[in-house]
């Protein structure tokens, strides 16, 4: 397979990859979220600071409706981070799949940190085309854009999006988990789609019994099942 | 709410997302990416993420829990068909669905 390689081909792959449609998505879902911080009481340049630190739309969505009903500040830190803990195995299974060469303690905490379902899955997908020695600047490159959009998206929301009709809205807070479903459809290997299968079963299952943990519980029981249902011969066979 | 309290707010959910954040990185410099674990790991990450996906879809809690179940899934059933009627093309499968949502909520209701 041809990989792209070189550090300007490599940036200008990243540009262009994530211009082409990740970058608008943020744009237009953190416009959901801007309006939303807005009617809540903070101010822009909280919501801005919110996209860019928390850098994980579920966690912010929790932190804004949780303060629009009052709760006390240690609830809505606490329903954040519930909302948020995915990010402990994607950053456990993304680094490796990035690179395999050891990065400092600093540098580890930066990849952490840009990190979002976004640059996760579109990352993985991309990977296999770009030499490996290039992939960590590729990614850097690529989540800072998408970052870039989205706080411009927040920005923009806060300001503008009270005057969009309300089915234009809706058609743009239904982008992002469509461009994931989309990009996860693509996902191969007989472990990893079993999982992707079972998280989709199990979740509404676990929305109804364990609202507060719905993500983490459909984590452990989907990924377990998924984990150990993608070994079995036949079923990979099936499923790769 | 008053505004310390507010940036309270922000910070603390950026400090509290971090802390996951950074549990990764303590794990993934002990762990075996050729390992069962590590494997483990990455198919709990998939079922977390198509869990969230699939609750952002059909059990939205967002302004998207105005339009009906039937309008949802008409709209993400078109945005397949696109994405693979166009060879895969991301961005065809994200119009049709987008556009037809929009579409489907001003004709219908």
């Amino acid at each position: 397979m041809m990989q792209t390689s070189g550090r300007g081909r490599v940036l200008r792959k990243a540009l262009l990859d994530s211009l082409s449609l990740p970058a608008f998505i943020l744009l237009s879902t953190m416009m959901g979220f801007g309006s939303l911080a807005r009617s809540t009481g903070f101010a822009p340049e909280m919501a801005a600071l919110a996209t860019a630190f928390i850098w994980g739309l579920p966690g912010q969505l929790a932190m804004v409706e949780l303060t629009a009903t009052g709760q006390g500040v240690i609830a809505i830190v606490f329903a954040c981070s519930l909302a948020n803990a995915r990010f402990f195995p994607m950053v456990v299974s993304f680094i490796p799949a990035m690179s395999r060469e050891r990065s400092g303690f600093a540098a580890l905490v930066l990849y952490a940190q840009l990190l979002s379902i976004n640059s996760w899955a579109m990352c993985l997908k991309q990977f296999p085309h770009i030499d490996p020695a290039y992939r960590r600047l590729y990614y850097v490159a690529f989540a800072l854009t998408i970052l870039g959009a989205a706080v411009a998206g927040t920005l923009l929301g806060y300001h503008v999006s009270a005057v969009l009709p309300r089915p234009l809205v809706l058609g743009l807070i239904f982008l992002s988990p469509l461009f994931f479903a989309l990009v996860l459809s693509a996902v191969s290997g007989a472990c990893e789609r079993a999982s992707l299968l079972l998280g989709c079963a199990v979740v509404p299952v676990a929305h109804q019994f364990f609202p507060a943990v719905d993500l983490l519980f459909t984590g452990l029981v989907g990924g377990s099942a998924g984990f150990l249902l993608g070994r079995v011969p036949r079923i990979g066979r099936i499923l790769s | 709410m008053t505004t310390e309290t507010l940036w309270i707010i922000v910070l603390g959910c950026s400090a509290a997302t971090f802390a996951w954040r950074l549990l990764g990185v303590a794990v993934v410099r002990k762990i075996n990416p050729e390992g069962a674990i590590f494997k483990w790991i990455t198919c709990v990450s998939y079922a977390m993420v198509a869990g969230l996906v699939f609750r952002m879809l059909m059990m939205p809690e967002s302004e998207l829990a105005s339009v009906s179940l039937p309008i949802r899934i008409g709209a993400v059933a078109i945005a397949f068909a696109a994405y693979f009627l166009f060879s895969r093309r991301l961005v065809a499968g994200v119009l049709a669905g987008g556009l037809s949502l929009s579409a489907l909520v001003h004709w219908l209701s």
